[in-house]
């Protein structure tokens, strides 16, 4: 970590790492497609549609990974001061929010044939709702402050705050939703997971956590490039404003 | 003409540029619509039956917060001086403001109704009749936002101030507006009349509006 | 550079009142083509509020505005290039976007985008946005717009605010030129400035009619 610290040698870290594992995400994804739509079988009940959650889960399960990841960065840059943290927490805030948009989409398309609606307001649809909107607030204070020091920290505040919420917020919407006893009881994992629909699931739950893991490396290398352009601008500005002098 | 349309390039320019202002927007309607069902509970046939009121009001909140940009940073680096000062007369300025409020915030929302109406059930037989009737009144939500704009520039608390002046105004947009898409969903009477009478509203607040504006920026300018 | 017309403006008996005080009345003065008038006076004496009346700003308390020689029924207000102590740039915008902006909008076809940068040296940070500049490079950048747009009448409220010595005596340099051009201009500045002044105004405390 400490090594890493250092923009540059980052940098390269990155270079290095970015080919084998994009080759790695390809042949995993590939697996885990085919695994999901050919070797598992159809549900009794939902027959195909069932598929999408080999899609849906992983990727609720990478949004939610997605945010300890900007809360234990939102640590880095408060307490420990370090260097790359806010830029990993800033990077991880889009990766987070798509993958928490696809859970929703791939949620709402699952559904839709056995509700007859695109969207239910069960407790686990709601909360991963939330998620996204909690996401987008995130995103929303770093687009807002100009100056990148001030936006780490405060993002890093409000990812912390936003982290501790997020058990009393689900506590709240799974009592919410016994309240109003929704008509419909469908779980949305089914009432057990077969064995073999396992195998596929965690072959796409790895292919997208390096999906993750890749783009987010590639995202902190172009806001890191980002920052340095933004700083050289600055001194070109610096040294027009003593030539003139 | 080529002034107008230099100010109104600006104004989109400045609007898309300045830190997610629309993004801004886009998402308090979102979270607006998102929590209503948590205060009302998930039952899918009365979120359809008050849909079309939950998302007009939605619209109307999300816009009033967004328009105190309409005039606020112009005034506040002095830009507004020199525009007030030029060879467009001053209601055309505001008229052009408020125009692009409604190009680059106010269209926007428009687009985002439908997908919030999937979250509160609304039947996609009323997704036309919804797009229409806000893009029919969405004009008139900009151009009485910039009256209000312009009579808060400057002032502490200027965006509740905003709000409290403006929605009074809103009333009839927001019933009419609502009553152009509940047909669709509660009863067979016509779309027609309450999408004519928003019509009628907006083009009466672009011609109108801009006219009081001007006049509250004149006071504002002195 | 060229100016489309050459004026001059002449104030009759001009009053100003801000909240309830009278800050001055039974002000004349009149400003043939190439003339220039200073505004002198202590902090509230209404240089300032002057100088927004003359932009248009400001209604006049009493008195009236002549211009003579420009086409009739322009208002004084949009033959006057008004800085004053806000600048009136964009920070989003590059300093080419905000200079190309004023060329279009106050020039009316007229605009001189290229000379608007030329004037104060701003060509290497053309594309640069606004907000990066320091305080003096973004006062250089509310001045250029003068260079922006033709236009007779320059009033300028404490111009040299934030500049250094060499831009200050690029501004000397313009306000000269502009007076030559056939120009009228009015300053109000603490600070010195080389050009020669046809006229002072000094308002103040004991300024009556």
């Amino acid at each position: 970590m400490i090594s890493l610290a250092n923009p540059t040698r980052f940098l390269s870290l990155v270079d290095r790492v970015v080919p084998w594992l994009s080759a790695v995400v390809v042949i995993l994804l590939g697996v885990g497609l085919y695994l999901s739509l050919f070797v598992a079988p159809p549900d009794y009940q939902q027959g195909e549609t069932v598929k999408i959650m080999f899609v849906h889960v992983p990727a609720a399960w990478l949004s939610m990974l997605g945010y300890t990841l900007i809360a234990i960065a939102a640590l880095g840059t408060l307490i420990w001061r370090h260097p790359l943290a806010d830029v990993a927490a800033k990077t991880a805030a889009p990766i987070g929010a798509t993958f928490a948009f696809i859970a929703l989409v791939t949620g709402s398309l699952w559904g839709k044939p056995m509700w007859g609606t695109y969207w239910v307001w069960d407790a686990r649809l709601t909360s991963m709702l939330i998620l996204f909107l909690l996401y987008l607030g995130l995103i929303a204070l770093w687009q807002a402050i100009d100056e990148p020091g001030r936006a780490g920290r405060a993002a890093a505040i409000l990812g912390l705050v936003g982290a501790i919420n997020i058990p009393i917020i689900k506590f709240s919407v799974d009592w919410w939703n016994t309240l109003h006893q929704p008509e419909s009881v469908f779980r949305m994992g089914g009432p057990t997971i077969d064995p073999s629909l396992l195998t596929p699931l965690f072959v796409m739950a790895a292919a997208f956590t390096a999906l993750f893991v890749l783009l987010h490396l590639i995202a902190m290398r172009a806001e890191i490039l980002r920052r340095r352009v933004h700083a050289l601008q600055q001194t070109q500005v610096e040294h027009a404003a003593l030539a003139e002098a | 003409m080529s002034t107008v349309r230099a100010l109104l390039v600006r104004d989109i320019k400045l609007a898309w540029r300045e830190g997610g202002a629309v993004g801004v927007a886009l998402g308090f309607y979102l979270i607006v619509v998102a929590i209503t069902p948590l205060g009302l509970g998930p039952d899918l046939n009365l979120l359809a039956r008050i849909a079309p009121g939950i998302l007009w009001v939605g619209l109307l909140l999300a816009a009033l917060l967004s328009a105190g940009r309409i005039f606020e940073n112009d005034y506040e680096d002095g830009t507004l001086d020199v525009l007030a000062t030029g060879p467009v007369p001053l209601p055309v300025v505001a008229g052009v403001k408020c125009l692009a409020h409604w190009l680059s915030t106010g269209i926007p929302l428009v687009v985002l109704a439908p997908v919030l109406g999937l979250l509160l059930n609304l039947p996609m037989g009323a997704f036309p009749s919804l797009v229409l009737a806000m893009l029919a009144g969405t004009p008139a939500v900009s151009f009485i936002a910039g009256i209000g704009a312009s009579l808060t520039l400057g002032l502490r608390r200027s965006g509740l101030l905003l709000a409290l002046l403006v929605i009074p105004l809103y009333v009839p947009i927001l019933i009419f507006g609502v009553s152009a898409v509940t047909p669709y969903v509660s009863g067979p009477n016509s779309v027609w009349p309450p999408f004519l009478i928003l019509c009628a509203l907006s083009l009466a607040s672009v011609v109108l509006a801009p006219i009081a504006a001007a006049a509250a920026l004149r006071t504002a300018l002195r | 550079m060229q100016l489309p017309v050459h004026v001059s403006l002449a104030a009759h008996d001009i009053a100003c009142e801000r909240g309830g005080r009278t800050l001055f009345q039974g002000l004349s003065f009149t400003l043939a083509p190439g003339e220039a008038l200073l505004v002198s006076g202590p902090n509230g004496a209404g240089k300032t509020s002057l100088l927004r009346q003359l932009a248009g700003l400001l209604p006049l308390a009493a008195g009236h505005l002549s211009v003579t020689g420009a086409e009739p029924d322009v208002p004084v207000a949009e033959l006057c290039h008004a800085v004053g102590h806000l600048n009136a740039t964009k920070t989003a915008l590059t300093v080419r976007e905000n200079l190309a902006f004023w060329a279009d909008y106050l020039g009316e076809g007229h605009g001189d985008l290229a000379g608007a940068l030329a004037a104060f040296g701003l060509e290497p940070l053309a594309d640069f946005p606004a907000g990066l500049l320091s305080a003096g490079q973004k006062r250089k950048l509310a001045l250029s717009r003068l260079y922006a747009a033709p236009r007779p009448i320059w009033l300028l409220d404490e111009p040299s605010v934030s500049l250094d010595a060499q831009a200050v005596t690029r501004l000397d340099a313009a306000i000269r030129d502009h007076l030559k051009a056939g120009g009228i201009a009015i300053v109000s500045t603490h600070v010195p400035l080389k050009t020669k002044f046809d006229h002072e105004l000094a308002l103040g405390p004991r300024r009556a009619a």
